[in-house]
């Protein structure tokens, strides 16, 4: 059923380095998410009706557009409008991180405004002042809903990062299919085999990482 | 940009973006139904098939659709199993669409609570009726603004069809960059076609959602 | 006078907690019987095995001759001639006030719609409500919502009608108009099992006081007797606490 192929060579070798390539691309684009989201939700907390339209228009644009049309306006548009060369990894790196940021943006917003205004309030009564309340009161607190949905973006992120074979990356499905085309006489049910083994991959690199996030959803849950 | 390319293009769009609005939506109506089914064997804790059930939901939510896709379209036809690239769009659409409208529904149901079920079966209520009349509208409604989010997801998730050869928005413009070089035009169209078939959604998505926020604090 | 409730040594655990044992009451028709205690007593989860919401592990208890037992066939049937309102009172949020009402008699006992659709604004009427009945839960006050509550175990025609701290909720201003309907049923002599904390209008509804603590019923009789004359020191002390 095509699963021979695998065991060709270093075949198996090849297909788990695409997928680092992959994951690469997530884990960068999640830590440029996460340093420029807070950022972003914070501004955003406090409702300046300047930023306010801004964010609003940014984050609606990431909400209906497709990673895969971002992907082809970063990589293609670039070179044309602005005569940039630019690398197939760094347009994918810049892309997830412009959507990854908009989502943790406006999850921190959601956490900080989330908070009711009785926990400030009794933390001032209790005779804590401005910094000590955010200390001890409200960040803890913030960082219990942010870190569950954060984690998750992560698996979201691997996910999509299966796009930039579309624009000529070589990552795990590319690498796939070159394996396929190579042994298209040797095993020609090889595209069974392959594939199932790349959703398994996929399977596996994520699922660990959603499993921790709803573990510590629930735990965190009050 | 060059207006009289764009209007050459549009009728190409046009057509794109009828075919990507079919699959999307036989897609999501498939993903609706499979939703609906998988969280009713969940919430009854049917024996054995909502072990399956729960598998189906961590494979399909663990893995991305061009892969799905990828398996469904190369993989299938190899062990006999062949279909066409449109079946292949919202079947793989659908099963992807499924493991998250099942869950949107599940938690619908444990959203109604308990104390719900008990004044339901105190007027004598028998299990049939308390779940047509009682549990289940409730739980739709509650499901509302999850089902219109994934609906924008689904729609979003469209745009990997190109990559099984389906002549999508996507595909289009992948096509015209390659042949003729009209980047700016062509991912201009892209855009505005995408902006067509999601803002609506979206707008009446957020809508809802503010309205569903203020209902449910007075219930 | 005929005997419409037997709770014959029934007994409640949980695992191997006991919330209660051996407990037995016998309600006759027209008989209004107000059960008190400290919270968790279990007079609420007795309260609650009387319509089969809780299972029994031991004794047996009959409505109108009837054994109560969720496990049996027409438990739909038992559980109509016990009308129970809630604490929280539970109504449904995605029906109006009108159709709260209609549901059960139209789904369950195949009434005629618009006789049942009368009947409902009669009883509406009859709590002050009429301009409510197309208005949805979430529009109603605390108190309204609760008056809606009763009407719709009401109009099941129940033989008894088990009403649950049903004032524990509210808003002291509310608390007032709910006891009214439930003084004004008391009056035209519904059988009534009331479980409450509020003892001047247990005092005023009661033909028979309970008192029920650590899972027995410590004391029992007239409420002239009951609050005058306490007999037991733990329902002394319990009266105490109501008083400053």
């Amino acid at each position: 059923m095509g699963f021979e192929v695998l065991l060709k060579g270093n075949n198996m070798i090849r297909l788990l380095t695409g997928l680092a390539v992959s994951l690469k691309i997530s884990f960068i684009s999640v830590a440029i998410s996460i340093v420029l989201g807070v950022i972003l939700g914070i501004l955003m907390a406090f409702k300046n009706p300047v930023i306010t339209v801004i964010t609003r228009v940014y984050l609606e644009i990431v909400r209906i557009m497709p990673q895969m049309v971002l992907l082809f306006i970063v990589y293609f548009g670039t070179t044309k409008a602005l005569g940039i060369n630019l690398e197939a990894e760094t347009a994918a790196v810049i892309v997830f991180s412009f959507w990854g940021t908009a989502e943790m943006a406006d999850l921190v917003r959601g956490a900080l405004l989330s908070i009711p205004v009785i926990q400030y309030e009794s933390s001032i009564s209790l005779g804590l002042n401005r910094f000590q309340t955010y200390r001890y009161v409200i960040v803890p607190q913030i960082i219990r809903r942010m870190i569950p949905l954060s984690i998750n973006l992560i698996t979201r992120m691997i996910k999509t990062t299966s796009l930039v074979m579309m624009i000529g990356i070589v990552e795990v499905l590319k690498v796939g299919q070159q394996i396929i085309e190579a042994n298209r006489k040797a095993s020609p049910t090889a595209a069974f085999g392959i594939f199932l083994v790349i959703f398994l991959l996929y399977f596996m690199a994520c699922w660990p990482i959603s499993m921790l996030s709803r573990y510590l959803e629930k735990k965190w849950e009050n | 940009m060059n207006l009289d390319v764009i209007i050459s293009y549009i009728p190409l769009y046009i057509e794109a973006f009828f075919l990507t609005i079919r699959i999307g939506w036989l897609g999501i109506l498939f993903a609706l139904a499979i939703g609906l089914v998988v969280a009713f064997i969940m919430h009854f804790k049917i024996p054995f098939l909502s072990g399956i059930a729960l598998v189906y939901i961590e494979l399909f939510r663990n893995t991305p659709l061009l892969v799905q896709l990828f398996f469904i379209y190369f993989g299938l036809p190899k062990v006999g199993l062949s279909i066409s690239a449109e079946t292949c769009g919202f079947v793989g659409l659908g099963l992807l669409g499924g493991s998250y409208m099942a869950e949107v529904f599940r938690s619908g149901l444990e959203s109604v609570p308990n104390s719900q079920t008990e004044s339901a079966l105190a007027l004598g209520l028998s299990r049939k009726q308390l779940f047509l009349s009682v549990i289940l509208p409730q739980a739709i409604s509650q499901s509302v603004p999850g089902i219109l989010a994934n609906v924008i997801f689904l729609l979003k998730e469209t745009s990997v069809f190109s990559a099984i050869s389906l002549m999508d928005l996507m595909f289009t413009a992948k096509d015209l960059i390659g042949l003729y070089y009209d980047t700016k035009e062509a991912l201009f169209l892209l855009v505005i076609f995408y902006i067509i078939m999601l803002l609506p959604v979206s707008v009446i998505g957020s809508f809802i959602e503010k309205k569903a926020r203020f209902r449910t604090l007075g219930v | 006078m005929e005997e419409i409730l037997k709770v014959n040594n029934v007994c409640k655990r949980y695992e191997d907690i006991t919330v209660f044992e051996n407990m037995n009451l016998t309600v006759k028709r027209g008989e209004v019987v107000v059960i008190v205690g400290p919270s968790g007593c279990g007079k609420s989860t007795f309260l609650r095995c009387l319509n089969a919401l809780e299972n029994i592990q031991d004794g047996e208890i009959l409505l109108d001759g009837e054994k109560v037992d969720a496990a049996s066939k027409n438990i739909g049937n038992i559980r109509e001639k016990a009308g129970m309102v809630f604490q929280s009172y539970d109504l449904f949020p995605h029906l109006t006030v009108l159709q709260n009402l209609m549901l059960a008699p139209v789904k369950v006992k195949k009434r005629d719609k618009k006789e049942v659709e009368k009947e409902a604004l009669t009883l509406l009427e009859r709590v002050g409500l009429l301009t409510k009945k197309d208005s949805f839960p979430r529009q109603l006050s605390g108190g309204q919502k609760q008056r809606v509550a009763i009407v719709r175990a009401l109009i099941m025609h129940p033989e008894i009608l088990l009403l649950d701290e049903i004032t524990a909720a509210l808003d002291p201003e509310m608390v007032h108009e709910v006891l009214e309907v439930v003084l004004s049923l008391a009056k035209e002599g519904r059988t009534m099992i009331i479980v409450t904390h509020e003892m001047q209008f247990a005092r005023a509804v009661a033909d028979r006081m309970v008192f029920i603590d650590n899972g027995r019923i410590v004391e029992e009789g007239s409420p002239e007797e009951f609050f005058e004359n306490p007999k037991s020191d733990r329902l002394k002390q319990f009266l105490q606490t109501f008083s400053y």
